[in-house]
């Protein structure tokens, strides 16, 4: 290479050991590290010449036959360093080995999208929003190591998600976590749920960035394996998109960011590639650990050394570690690469070379270089105080058109020579068998609609103050004040409302607005539903706020993939998802599969959490949720667009009052939830709405009350003729079907409002009025809550199981 | 000619670019210090904001107050040019010994975001001229180390001597007397828990009533003789 790698920063380097290279004959190859013992190396003439050594590949999670596919690669046996590499890159969570068939569609099905600059198998998918800007955004799941420790799971979870982010070459600017746990007053809940609130903020608000949304479900399903998902968004100028390409031949590989130690070895492929059992305890060394300041840090020299163009590709370091960066880079190339894997700057100096490669330290980032700008690079890491180091070059792709050889040495003994393409892309893929569960059917004939239902005015009122005190639709303030939502100034909207809003240009006002959805319940009762009604949900939820939909990502929590129960389910999911995607007409850009939830031989509920991205041209236009203080004295108008159905099953009612989940989830239609997007886009563009509400979980009853209190501003409602009778009432306020928001409309614009619907043929009912003087929710001819009796149960639930806060001293 | 208004970036300071802004929207001039450069360029004044400086591994601020850039803040404050610390810089002004005090975690040990009400005191400030004693304003807090502590004699020396700048309403961290901000013995240092910058627009913030310690600060610039 022309400059040479020891130009690293000044003690960031660790000089390259002049140790003699292994000699022919010499059958164990030895080399000191860092002082430490003599340690046994395997190399790859060892390898060559020891055809039969005994290997441990299943213990590493691999296959018979894939083991066999590995020394037909190499042609030999994989040294010991190799063999890690395989079975980590293999694994399910890198190789995506049993979702790949499914997944495809998300690509096949897609919509066209013009917008679309960075699609499914970059880091993150990137969008255009303007001429000038782009937006990024991905979920992600770190739910094994969030289970084993709750706070650096947590933590870590969402430092992998804003390196994926800021590796497209974009400012992150906000996260959000969809979050899963079990019975909320079952004791492991009280020992998971604050850990891991705490460290998704103690990892982002040290990082500055705001956390914008997010959910908190409890369900006994997630007991043993709770779902932490992690979502960031980020924002670039369009010329300034990242690849991970190690395009090139000469180009400088430079490890930037932290030293690596031995956390976190072969996290993903243990931890997230195996169900819990009680050994889940001994994994605690494999859950990585945290440090946001070297992060905050990394994510400021790499917008500068983008910024000046001094980057030729670049890839996070996350799962599987360097392994999985190097041979990722050197792969979407075709190049080759050759890596002195001692010049990488360890911890623990008495790591092996199996270990550095397996190692998922985190906060560290892999640059591929120009050499002549290395001493700019190394002077901007330096500016921030980021270690960076020299570990190799780019090498020339093989002749006729074959790929390169990714070729590391260890103290001159080489270690790994393999083609980076056998790691990265040509990992096994299955078509696992898939059933539909036998039970499904009996779930399916257990309809909740049949369930005793309340019928009083009295049942009713009760029924609303528990309904609110559950643990799902009760205020979630405990764990969202422990988050910074106001933080770079941009926030615009944030939990509770529908979605959250970042602006993104301060001049034009121009901003996005992003929410995260997933019900486990729906989709359990039917898979292909349940990931439809999830997209509806996130849909609509952005919509609601004014924002268009443009882009859609995804985590697929789900069981093992060997149960073929399980895989059904998630096929269902995958196709339910795509097909929703390609009738809403925005594409899939990119998401995450999480396989193996499950404790023992149960499967968690199939949960695929979809989030959905949109644009928004003057954030000054957003509707917020809650009822603002009326502009009439009779109040403003409350209208409910979309029909109310009969539809109980798998809804938070049938849940919390009778323990009960069957039936067949709400029916979706997403062409209505189409149209209802267009009447909610061209409302805010009009300023025809002052304040909407999506409804979800808990139907109209939970929307009313949550508008209500956001502001302190009372209603009165009044159900329509044909919700009168008998348990009518009851339906209107807790039926779960989908396409529904609540719009507020000032007075006088009623008329251009519902002629907007009309156009849409979105049906739409006046409900009721705002009241800026009761303090109450009155339903008419049913009961009155005052709003001082509403907060009182909406609020007391979570600080009840997990800790009043002290006040004054 | 607008105030220079100086805003010093640490490694892990995060609300730079928000006070920066603040200082904008009051009509100010803002001026980025970097923490390695101990050059003030000239600054009326300077702002220390909020984050989490060297991750706060130590202690809140602790390393902070050795950067190169806050020898000359300390000598300048000295020198009576007007100081304001938000959270962090708070931390950091009682941590150079600029402010009595210090800052410690949460009585109830969590992090902590709310809009917070506030009743501000000490109005004769170059950071809170612009309001008026007794003035209830509503700003964010945010942060898990805000719980304000001193002994009995400082804190009653900082009541009789009028050096309380605001107090909590429904005290969120345990601050001793219900204590959000204080000023030294000159008045010309100040430190505050909450977050003013994020209180000046409507749109991101819950009200505009944090815009004061901006446009406060330009004012006494402004009258200040030359």
């Amino acid at each position: 290479m022309t400059t040479h790698p020891e130009t690293a920063a000044p003690g960031a380097a660790r000089s390259a050991s002049a140790a003699a290279p292994a000699g022919a004959g010499n059958d164990r190859a030895r080399t000191a590290t860092g002082g430490g013992p003599t340690v046994f190396v395997d190399t790859v003439e060892r390898a060559a010449a020891t055809p039969d050594e005994f290997q441990p590949y299943t213990e590493l999670g691999l296959r018979d036959d894939e083991y066999e596919r590995i020394r037909q690669i190499l042609g030999r046996r994989p040294t010991q360093s190799e063999l890690a590499m395989y079975s980590i890159m293999w694994s399910e969570h890198c190789s995506y080995k049993s979702s790949k068939v499914h997944l495809r569609q998300f690509a096949e099905k897609a919509p066209r999208s013009d917008r679309l600059l960075a699609g499914i198998g970059a880091n993150a998918g990137v969008v255009r929003v303007s001429d000038r800007l782009a937006v990024t955004f991905k979920v992600e799941s770190h739910n094994h190591p969030s289970f084993v420790e709750p706070y650096q799971g947590a933590a870590t979870g969402v430092g992998g998600i804003v390196r994926d982010i800021l590796a497209m070459g974009a400012r992150p600017v906000a996260v959000m976590d969809p979050l899963r746990f079990g019975a909320a007053d079952h004791p492991d809940t009280a020992r998971v749920l604050p850990g891991v609130v705490a460290g998704i903020g103690g990892y982002g608000n040290c990082l500055g960035l705001p956390n914008i949304g997010g959910e908190v479900v409890f369900d006994p399903c997630y007991q043993g394996n709770p779902l932490v998902n992690a979502l960031c968004v980020g924002v670039l100028p369009i010329d300034r998109l990242q690849n991970k390409a190690a395009a090139g031949p000469g180009n400088v590989v430079v490890l930037l960011g932290a030293k690596t130690g031995r956390d976190g070895i072969g996290g993903v492929s243990v931890l997230a590639s195996a169900a819990f059992d009680e050994s889940s305890a001994q994994h605690r060394p494999s859950v990585q650990v945290g440090d946001p300041f070297t992060e905050k840090l990394l994510i400021e020299a790499c917008l500068e050394l983008y910024d000046a163009g001094l980057v030729v590709g670049i890839q996070d370091l996350g799962g599987a570690g360097l392994t999985c960066a190097l041979s990722e880079t050197a792969a979407a190339a075709g190049t080759g690469m050759r890596i002195w894997l001692e010049r990488v700057p360890l911890r623990e100096p008495s790591m092996e070379p199996h270990e550095i490669l397996a190692s998922e330290s985190q906060e560290r980032m892999l640059l591929i270089v120009a050499p002549e700008h290395l001493d700019a690079v190394l002077a901007v890491a330096e500016k921030w105080g980021v270690p960076a180091t020299a570990i190799g070059e780019v090498t020339p792709p093989g002749p006729d058109g074959q790929s390169g050889r990714l070729v590391i040495t260890w103290h001159g003994h080489t270690v790994v020579d393999v083609p980076p393409g056998s790691l990265a892309d040509d990992g096994p893929v299955y078509a696992r068998p898939m059933r539909e569960p036998a039970d499904r059917i009996l779930l399916q004939a257990d309809r909740a609609e049949t369930l005793p239902r309340p019928s009083t005015p009295e049942e009713l009122r009760e029924t609303v103050l528990r309904m609110i005190a559950s643990p799902n639709l009760c205020d979630k303030t405990w764990v969202t004040e422990q988050y910074d939502r106001y933080v770079l100034g941009n926030t615009v909207l944030a939990q509770p409302e529908d979605a959250g809003m970042i602006r993104i240009d301060e001049e034009s006002g121009l901003g996005v607005a992003v929410s995260v959805d997933g019900n486990g319940r729906y989709a359990r009762l039917d898979p292909y539903q349940g990931a439809r009604l999830a997209l509806a949900e996130a849909y609509r939820n952005v919509a609601v706020t004014g924002a268009e939909p443009i882009a859609v990502t995804n985590c697929l929590n789900f069981g093992s993939p060997e149960d073929p129960g399980v895989m059904w389910q998630f096929a269902e999911a995958v196709r339910g998802l795509a097909d929703g995607c390609a009738e809403l007409g925005i594409p899939v850009t990119g998401g995450n599969v999480s396989f193996y939830n499950q404790t023992g031989a149960v499967a968690i509920h199939p949960t695929p959490i979809v989030g959905v991205l949109g644009v928004i041209d003057d954030v000054r236009r957003r509707i917020p949720m809650g009822f603002p203080a009326p502009t009439h004295p009779e109040g403003d108008l409350i209208f409910l667009l979309g029909e109310t159905r009969t539809e109980l099953s798998g809804s938070e009612w049938a849940w919390v009052t009778h323990g009960h989940l069957g039936g067949e989830p709400p029916r979706v239609d997403l062409a209505r939830e189409r149209a209802l997007a267009q009447v909610m886009i061209a409302a805010a563009r009009d300023g025809l709405v002052s304040a909407a509400h999506d409804l979800s979980d808990g139907g109209l009853a939970q929307a009313l009350v949550e508008s209500c209190l956001r502001r302190n501003v009372g209603a009165r409602i009044e159900l329509p003729e044909e919700f009168r009778a008998e348990s009518m009432p009851f339906v209107y306020l807790f039926s779960e079907s989908a396409g529904r928001a609540i719009a507020v409309v000032p007075r006088g614009r009623e008329e251009a409002f519902t002629a907007l619907c009309a156009q849409h043929e979105v049906p739409v009912t006046w409900i009721g009025v705002t009241d800026g003087a009761s303090r109450a929710l009155e339903i008419t001819s049913q009961f009155t809550i005052s709003l001082d009796e509403l907060r009182a149960a909406f609020t007391a639930t979570l600080p009840k199981l997990f800790g009043g806060v002290a006040e004054a001293a | 000619m607008s105030a220079r208004i100086g805003v010093v970036t640490f490694p892990g300071s995060l609300d730079d670019g928000d006070a920066a802004r603040a200082v904008r929207i009051a009509g100010g001039e803002p001026v980025r210090l970097w923490h390695a450069d101990p050059d003030l360029h000239g600054v009326d004044a300077v702002i220390l904001p909020g984050g989490f400086s060297y991750g706060d591994y130590l202690r809140c601020g602790a390393i902070a107050r050795f950067a190169p850039v806050m020898e000359s803040i300390v000598d300048a404050a000295r020198g009576g040019m007007p100081v304001l610390g938000i959270c962090n810089g708070f931390q950091i002004l009682c941590e150079a010994h600029l402010l009595p005090g210090a800052l410690t975690r949460n009585q109830h040990l969590h992090f902590r975001t709310r809009d917070q009400l506030l009743r501000m005191e000490a109005v004769n400030t170059p950071f809170t001229n612009n309001y008026v004693a007794g003035q209830e304003v509503l700003i964010p807090v945010k942060h898990g180390e805000g719980r304000y502590v001193a002994d009995q004699r400082t804190l009653d020396e900082l009541e009789a001597t009028g050096r309380i700048v605001a107090r909590y309403i429904g005290n969120p961290n345990g601050s001793m007397r219900d204590i959000a901000g204080v000023t030294n013995e000159a008045g010309n240092v100040v430190g505050l828990m909450p977050h003013p910058e994020h209180a000046v627009d409507l749109l991101t913030g819950p009200s505009v009533d944090g815009l004061g310690f901006f446009t406060s600060i330009l004012k006494h610039v402004a009258g200040a003789p030359a």
